[in-house]
Parts: structure tokens; C-alpha cells; sequence
């Protein structure tokens, strides 16, 4: 994995901090091409990795990219799924019944319900299977050689002790798309426990670090202690959470961290994309200078 | 331990067996559905023994507490049923489908001294809390006016029935969205007391409503406007926010930020004159377990501290959720037809 990853957050006015921003941004990122604008950026600034959730819209950029094959050479997209919000509010609206009526693909659900009643094969698993291609679709052609579950479905598979489905999701991605799991969770040292019971090793485990402690379940220095003593892939996110703190000393915190492979942010401006690139790889160099003295 | 049922495993059903099954002070004993498909997969996938009725996992597993995720129809029964039984009770919203299903329910739980909460999360979210807070201290002076708010994409085109397309079995957007709304204005000011005036629209669904519009006044006399819709797709998921100005000064919040106006020198420490914004980063302690937003965690925590005797169940309680059933009963028979 790549230093540094390019989150999509900004794009689908997904933001932790205010509702205003929000609606500003999906003001700003209504047409696909400021989404592409935005992504060359990132691009120029040197970071090729796109981590983006599986929205309709992405199917669009995946499209351009496929248009363009010379200009997204070397361009990778980690695919994160699924787009939650899209099954929270038909599952509201139509209960878990007629939202797996409604997004499983072809007419395998159709006539498990036939009549109103749940003719069910049990095979929950494949119909998971069958979740993930069809999020899957958009990104055909293009690299993705790891493919995330979305924290929401981590941390309720996690919570209702359901480790078989996540070990499956790391089997079914592995033997189908020839990629990695990666698990997106707010719960990371719990997460990590349980992979590794359930014969995960060294998982790729994307989950909230920052110098406030912002959404890291069982406290930030649980999280410390974890990266300093225990073997998986770290990526951090939400890394300038906590307006509190400015982007320097908030990046400097994590890039000082060991064991942290990736950082994953998001930005909407060049000027911002540039500023946070260069902060990360001068805290870097500043650390691996450190180390080479250290060692001499 | 504290031994934990619960019935109903529909989006919050599931959320909050997710939530409780991580707590480490709870074992939970039983969970129930009807819906064989969601019991097959727990059964299957999950360690938590499985029933298809709700009395006999009562029977069979003796829970100390239940946790009632039902469609609204099914709550007033199922709660006095368990407290007949003694058991705690944390119920989803809103309480009851009347508000005359209420004061038996408030008095049992009351006399036998049992646990009880209803689950408006908004009360456990840092912003909302500082908000009170402000409110409380009379920071912002005589509050003259509201506005409570809250929008989302639920309902974006016309599809198929469930019950919560039902109004006489709890759904439509006044039971389901607006309740927040009433609940919080309930919390940060005082109980709704009477409606000027109501109008609940139709935008796709038939025979209920998405959209909820009213003038309230509360029972210290603050007026205020509501407005909630969950058609309205420019929100990416429900947003809740509330308005109150006063004569010393206005507070704008939601859940992720909160802007407040203090006209004079006089405010609370850590504020000054002027425009003031504050993030919920700012007042948000970490849970021990996060599922879909602390304040889920918040209140299945606060619960279990409840029924541990370790906090005093004064917030959520069955009667401040009465008092948002009273507010949706009145807002219902207000109603301006046309």
C-alpha cells in the first residue's frame, strides 16, 4: 500500500464536523468532472491510491478512468463497501426482507419470498457473495487490489460475534477479485483480536487515529499500545479529526506512530491536498533521519 | 452481569444487539423475531440463543432487562408485560401509539422501581447536551422563539407498503423522524403544550405522512416553529438541528456543530461575546464500543448503568417519552385539512 491514500468523503459531503460544510460541498462536487479535477490533483501532488466507497456516482469516475487509460496509468482504487446510508434508509423503509429484495442482484431473492413467505436456502453466505459483485461491477478494469468493508458492517458483524462472515468476506475477495480484505472499523483493537482469533493474520485494518482521541473506541492510548506491540497493516484515518488541533500537529502525531503503513485523507482543494502531502512526507523524512542517527 | 434480552431485530434491533452484545458488563441471553429469515442468520452466524416468541424466551432465559425494538404498535403490551415480570425495560421510540397507553406503564415501572428509557438518542449527543446546558444557565436569557428541524431520505419515491407506512401502527414521518424533534424541544426547553396549528403532507407515500409542519408552544410559553420531512434527498441521512433565540442572545445546533450568539459580555466560560462555534469532537467522550454514532453507545451504556442502580433514571424515562406522545397526539388532532 501506498504512503499516502485519497479518501472520497469530501466528494459525497460526507463531513463529521458540520452540516453546513456539508451541503457546500455537495454544492461544489455536483458535477463528476470537479470530482476528476480534484482527484488529478491528488495526482500531481504524487499519491496514486483512491479509497472510495461504493456510491452510484463513483461508477461514473470508475468510467473516465476506464475512458482514459494513459493519463490513470499506475492509478489504483481500494473500493470500500458498502455505501451504508444507501441500505440504512431502505431498511427503514422497507425492513431487511425487501432491502435484500431490492439490491441483490438477479432473481435469487425474488423467489425466496415468494408468495410473502421466506423460502431460505440458508446460504446467507452466498448472498453476501453476490452483495460484493454487485458492488463490485463498477470497478471492472480498473486495479483493486484490496477491497474494504465498510465500518458500519464491520463493527455490527463484530458486535453480533458473526467472525465467519468476516473471515468469508477475506475469502470470497481473495478467490474472486484476487485482492486483500481490508476492514474499516471504529473499534480497532477489538477488531483485531478477532481476526486474529479467527485465523486472520496480519489484516489490513483501516480505522480513526488522531492526537484527540476521536473516535477510538476503548481510548487512545489502548490504540498506542496496540500499534507498538501487536502485527497488522495500520491505516489511519480521520487523522485531522478534532478541530482542535492544527493539520501540522495533528499530522505530525501520526506520522510519529509506528506500525502505521498508510495514511488516508481527504481534501477538496489543491492547496490543502498539497499542504497535507508535503507535511506527511516531511514528518516522514524528519523520523527517518532520526532512526538512520539512532542506528549509527 | 447483568443478563440482557432482547425482541425485535429489525435496523435498531440488530443495532442495538450489536452494541449491547460488545458491552462487557452484559450477557445477553436471548434475542426474538418473528421474521425466520434475520433468526436463521443469527442462529447460524451468531452465539446469542434464538426464539420466535418473545414470552417464552422470557420464561426460559429470565432476563434482568429487555431491550423492546417492536413496531410502535406492539410496545405498550410488551412493556407491561415485562414489567409485570420485573424486568428492566429500554424501549425504542416512540413510546406508546397513544398517549393514554402511557400512565399505567410510567406507574409500574415507577412503583416496582424498575429501569426504564426510551430510546431518544439525540439526549446523549455532546452538542445537544451543551445546548441544555446553555439553556439551563440562562445564558441566552428569555427564549422567545424555536425552531426544531430535521430532514432526511427515507421516503424518496412511492414504493411498497410496510408498517411504517401504516399510521395506525406507528409509521409515517410524525411518529418516526418528528418525535426527535419533539423530544429534544421537550428535553432543552419544557413539555409541548399545546399546537396552533398542523400540517402533515404527503410527498410520496399514500395514506401516510412525510412531512411534518406545526406551530408549538411549550409549557414555560416559548413558541416555535417545526418543520421535518423525510423526503427531502438533499440530506445524505437524517439531520437534526434546532434554533432558539433569546434576548441575550441564539444558539444554532445539530448534531455536528454548534453555533451560538451571545449579545453581551456575560457568557458561560470558555465562550465570549459574539459568534462562538463548537464541534461535537469538542464534547464527545469516547465509548468503549462504536457502531453507528456514540450516543447509540451513550444510551445502552447509561441503561445498564441504570439498572446496576449506579445513575439515577432520569433521563429518557417513560414519562419524558409520554410527554412526546402527548405532543404527537396534539399535533395530529390539530391538523389543518386542505
Amino acid at each position: 500500500m501506498e504512503r499516502i491514500l485519497f479518501g472520497d468523503n469530501q466528494f459525497f459531503a460526507v463531513n463529521h464536523i458540520s452540516d453546513e460544510k456539508s451541503r457546500a460541498q455537495s454544492i461544489r462536487f455536483k458535477d463528476d468532472s470537479a470530482i476528476i479535477k480534484t482527484l488529478d490533483y491528488a495526482i500531481e501532488s504524487g499519491v496514486n491510491t483512491f479509497m472510495c466507497t461504493t456510491h452510484d456516482r463513483i461508477a461514473n469516475i470508475c468510467e473516465f478512468i476506464r475512458n482514459n487509460p494513459s493519463r490513470y496509468e499506475g492509478f489504483t482504487i481500494y473500493p470500500c463497501m458498502p455505501y451504508a446510508h444507501k441500505y440504512a434508509n431502505a431498511v427503514t423503509e422497507l425492513g431487511i426482507a425487501g432491502t435484500l429484495k431490492q439490491y441483490v442482484p438477479g432473481n435469487f431473492i425474488g423467489s425466496l419470498f415468494k408468495g410473502g413467505v421466506a423460502y431460505l436456502s440458508k446460504d446467507y453466505l452466498s448472498i453476501m457473495e453476490l452483495l460484493i459483485d454487485a458492488e463490485m461491477k463498477m470497478f471492472k478494469g480498473i486495479s483493486t487490489p484490496v477491497i474494504f468493508l465498510q465500518n458500519v458492517i464491520t463493527d455490527m458483524l463484530l458486535g453480533l460475534g458473526m467472525k465467519e462472515v468476516l473471515v468469508a468476506f477475506h475469502r470470497y475477495v481473495a478467490k474472486k477479485y484476487d485482492a486483500e480484505a481490508g476492514y474499516i472499523t471504529m473499534n480497532m483493537p477489538m477488531l483485531l483480536d478477532v481476526l486474529n482469533d479467527a485465523g486472520i493474520e496480519n489484516p489490513i485494518i483501516c480505522s480513526s487515529i488522531n492526537i484527540s482521541g476521536f473516535r477510538m473506541s476503548g481510548g487512545k492510548e489502548k490504540y498506542e499500545e496496540v500499534l507498538r506491540t501487536r502485527k497488522f497493516r495500520a491505516i489511519a484515518m480521520q487523522v485531522l479529526a478534532g478541530g482542535a488541533a492544527s493539520p501540522k500537529a495533528a499530522l505530525e502525531y501520526v506520522c510519529d506512530l509506528p506500525n502505521i503503513e498508510s495514511i488516508l485523507f481527504g481534501a477538496s482543494s489543491k492547496g490543502n491536498i498539497l499542504e497535507t502531502v508535503s507535511l506527511i512526507k516531511q514528518f516522514d523524512q524528519r523520523k527517518l533521519n532520526l532512526n538512520l542517527k539512532n542506528s549509527n | 452481569m447483568i443478563k440482557v434480552g432482547l425482541i425485535g431485530l429489525g435496523k435498531m434491533g440488530i443495532s442495538h444487539l450489536a452494541i449491547i452484545g460488545a458491552h462487557p458488563q452484559v450477557k445477553v441471553v436471548g434475542v426474538c423475531d418473528t421474521s425466520k429469515m434475520v433468526i436463521d442468520a443469527l442462529e447460524k452466524y451468531s452465539s446469542f440463543p434464538c426464539f420466535s416468541d418473545y414470552k417464552k424466551m422470557l420464561d426460559q432465559t429470565r432476563p434482568d432487562a429487555v431491550i423492546v425494538a417492536v413496531p410502535t404498535k406492539f410496545h405498550s403490551e410488551m412493556v407491561n408485560e415485562l414489567l409485570v415480570r420485573n424486568i428492566h425495560v429500554f424501549s425504542e421510540k416512540p413510546f406508546c401509539l397513544v398517549p393514554e397507553q402511557g400512565p399505567s406503564l410510567i406507574e409500574m415501572a415507577k412503583s416496582k422501581k424498575l429501569a426504564n428509557q426510551v430510546g431518544y438518542h439525540n439526549k446523549f449527543i455532546g452538542t445537544f447536551r451543551e445546548v441544555k446546558r446553555i439553556v439551563d444557565g440562562g445564558w441566552l436569557g428569555e427564549i422567545y422563539h424555536f425552531v426544531g428541524e430535521s430532514y432526511g431520505p427515507v421516503v424518496t419515491k412511492p414504493k411498497q407498503d410496510t408498517w411504517r407506512s401504516k399510521p395506525e401502527e406507528g409509521g409515517g414521518c410524525l411518529m418516526d423522524y418528528a418525535s426527535h424533534v419533539i423530544d429534544l424541544i421537550n428535553y432543552i426547553l419544557a413539555p409541548v403544550k399545546s399546537v396552533k396549528a398542523s400540517m402533515l403532507k404527503s410527498v410520496f407515500s399514500h395514506g401516510v405522512e412525510d412531512a411534518v409542519f406545526a406551530l408549538l408552544e411549550t409549557s414555560s410559553n416559548v413558541s416555535g416553529v417545526l418543520s421535518v420531512n423525510w423526503s427531502d434527498d438533499t440530506y445524505r441521512k437524517m439531520s437534526t438541528s434546532i434554533t432558539l433565540v433569546g434576548d441575550k442572545g441564539k444558539i444554532i445546533s445539530d448534531a455536528n456543530e454548534l453555533k451560538v450568539y451571545f449579545r453581551e459580555k456575560e457568557c458561560p466560560p470558555e465562550y465570549t461575546r459574539g459568534w462562538n462555534v463548537k464541534n461535537i469532537t469538542d464534547f464527545t467522550p469516547p465509548v468503549n464500543f462504536y457502531l453507528r454514532g456514540e450516543e447509540y453507545s451513550a444510551q445502552l451504556d447509561y441503561f445498564v448503568e441504570v439498572v446496576q442502580g449506579k445513575s439515577p433514571n432520569n433521563i429518557n424515562n417513560f414519562e419524558s417519552a409520554w410527554h412526546t406522545d402527548k405532543a404527537i397526539s396534539l399535533i395530529k388532532k390539530a391538523q389543518t385539512l386542505g
